[in-house]
């Protein structure tokens, strides 16, 4: 028989920590701080919203881009959270969770086989660089440093551009780092994308998760930005609404409607119920968005301070709901120091190697968990580190 | 920071000032200062705990009494308020908009002790035309928390 598999997709790297989730799911007694997804339930108001609509047989498809009523809301709110604005019929388009957005946004783009580059920085979220070379394209990876917070700098990204470079990543607010881009960040690179003539896909599912004063900032509100940007959000992260799978993109009519073209032959539409009830969510949960932030950032400062007193070294995050502590003192990988960190003290947290090359020596930690859990969590790590240093 | 502290002791007064502080990012002193503060003020009146009485072996009857009175000249509710709300088994009294006047909160050891509450303290009262009890079956939340059910957590275990 004739081999029936794509040589690109057998090529792509299997999740590197596969064998870790199958022993950690195994583990019934086991603490897990190895979670991406809010522990919050999405709002009763939210969710009250889609039982509606299938009360009221709302149960057919919508249009490709999506109901109307959500992309006008959603340019309502993005107006008035991140001052920038989207024509709700031509420049957006409502998807299967930001993932899709990210994968449409790349095949719409990219002429595949032309070598035409993606730089994607990482750590970060797992799904750009295969989404990247299943639509062709080149991974152009920069490793991000803990010494500039794992924030993008001009210099790093001046450094990866070539000739063939077509777009960049932001994906700030950053998981698995919980490192954000400031204004001025932005305004630092803003420049070099212009002059090099290159599009920028931001990923900003956490935006919402910001802990700075300013809150987040969307590279799309800088002057010049906004023509080559796609802006990607979405309902998982800001009113914990991940299994109702929906997001969006917005950007520049000729982008997005090359994105709703291949949205329609693949996916037709985004969930009728998650849309009606995210319209719900987006019109009246401004009020519940900041309540789980603040319970977000009241544990994230329990937990730089406990790893402070550990002696853990750890930058702040300001974003996400993640803390990226550097385990380099130990002389153990990340997979190592997660392995027995878990069959020693039954805690599992993601060895930061899952999310890039250079997270060699870090531990994501998600604190999307409750207070208890998480101090019963991080007595554990204590003890285990305690331990660790003994035997050094 | 008022609001901040409020919000955290309103859903568990037993939190540690060390704790406390560490997650609003203040400074200790200047928590428990607030704190004490807000106790002499009267902004904080108590500290609670919310208990699930149908848990344990102990019986109690929880009533809701609607109470219509006649309001005195130039005292308004507050007179009679007062008459009822310094009965040690009256839980809670709220001046109410509309349809009777106060709602009377009650918790007895049994229904006759409640019922004997009524008749004779209650209704007897010079300004008190009228009663309606209505008696608590069961408990599903209560200040906010969700009495029936513990939540647990149904997630992926890992999850990029």
């Amino acid at each position: 028989m004739r081999d029936p598999l794509s040589k690109v997709t057998v090529a792509l790297k299997p999740s590197g920590i596969r064998k870790f989730f199958d022993v950690v799911n195994e583990m019934p007694d086991a603490i897990s701080l190895g979670v991406g997804e809010p522990d919050f339930d999405t709002p009763w108001h939210v969710r009250e919203e889609g039982i509606f609509s299938l009360e009221k047989g709302r149960t057919f498809y919508t249009s490709n881009s999506g109901l109307i009523e959500l992309r006008k809301e959603i340019d309502s709110y993005l107006t008035r959270r991140f001052d920038v604005s989207y024509d709700p019929k031509s420049e957006m388009l409502i998807t299967v969770g930001g993932s899709e957005a990210i994968d449409l946004a790349f095949r719409a783009m990219i002429n595949p086989g032309e070598g035409e580059e993606i730089i994607i920085p990482q750590p970060s979220y797992v799904s750009y660089e295969p989404c990247a070379i299943l639509a062709g394209a080149k991974p152009v990876i920069i490793d991000l440093k803990a010494e500039n917070d794992f924030r993008l700098t001009a210099d790093e990204l001046k450094a990866a551009i070539t000739d063939k470079t077509k777009i960049l990543v932001l994906p700030f607010p950053n998981n698995p780092t919980g490192a954000v881009m400031e204004r001025k960040d932005l305004e630092s690179i803003a420049p070099i994308i212009e002059e090099n003539d290159i599009y920028v896909l931001s990923d900003e599912i956490y935006a919402e998760l910001t802990y700075t004063d300013k809150g987040h900032v969307t590279i799309a509100s800088l002057p010049g930005m906004r023509e080559r940007t796609i802006l990607i959000n979405g309902f998982s992260k800001a009113y914990a609404m991940t299994g109702w799978r929906l997001g969006y993109a917005c950007g520049p009519n000729s982008i997005i409607s090359q994105m709703t073209k291949i949205h329609q032959y693949a996916i037709m539409c985004a969930p009728t119920t998650s849309q009606y009830a995210a319209v719900e969510a987006v019109r009246n949960g401004d009020k519940d968005v900041e309540e789980m932030r603040d319970a977000y950032n009241q544990r994230r400062r329990f937990l730089i301070n406990t790893f402070k007193q550990m002696g853990l070294p750890c930058f702040e995050p300001f974003g996400a709901f993640y803390i990226f502590p550097c385990i380099k003192e130990f002389g153990l990988t990340s997979d190592e120091f997660a392995t027995r960190l878990l069959m020693e003290e039954k805690v599992a947290v993601v060895p930061g190697t899952a999310f890039g090359d250079s997270g060699e020596g870090f531990l994501r930690i998600s604190y999307a968990y409750s207070m208890e859990a998480l101090k019963e969590a991080l007595g554990r790590i204590e003890h285990f580190v305690g331990r660790l240093r003994e035997s050094i | 920071m008022r609001e901040e502290i409020l919000r955290i002791l309103e859903k568990n007064s037993r939190i540690g000032i060390d704790e406390l502080a560490v997650r609003i990012g203040a400074d200790e002193i200047a928590v428990a200062n607030e704190i004490k503060a807000m106790e002499a003020e009267g902004v904080i009146c108590g500290y609670h705990t919310l208990i699930d009485w149908e848990k344990t072996t102990i019986e109690t009857v929880s009533a809701l009494i609607e109470v219509t009175v006649t309001p005195q000249r130039g005292q308004g509710f507050d007179v009679i308020a007062e008459r009822i709300y310094n009965y040690p088994e009256v839980q809670a009294v709220y001046l109410m908009s509309s349809g009777y006047d106060l709602l009377v909160n009650m918790e007895g050891r049994t229904l006759k002790e409640v019922a004997s509450f009524v008749s004779d303290k209650l209704s007897t009262l010079d300004s008190v035309v009228g009663t309606a009890t209505h008696f608590v079956l069961k408990k599903y939340k209560d200040h906010g928390t969700i009495l029936a059910k513990k939540k647990t957590d149904e997630r992926e275990k890992l999850v990029l």
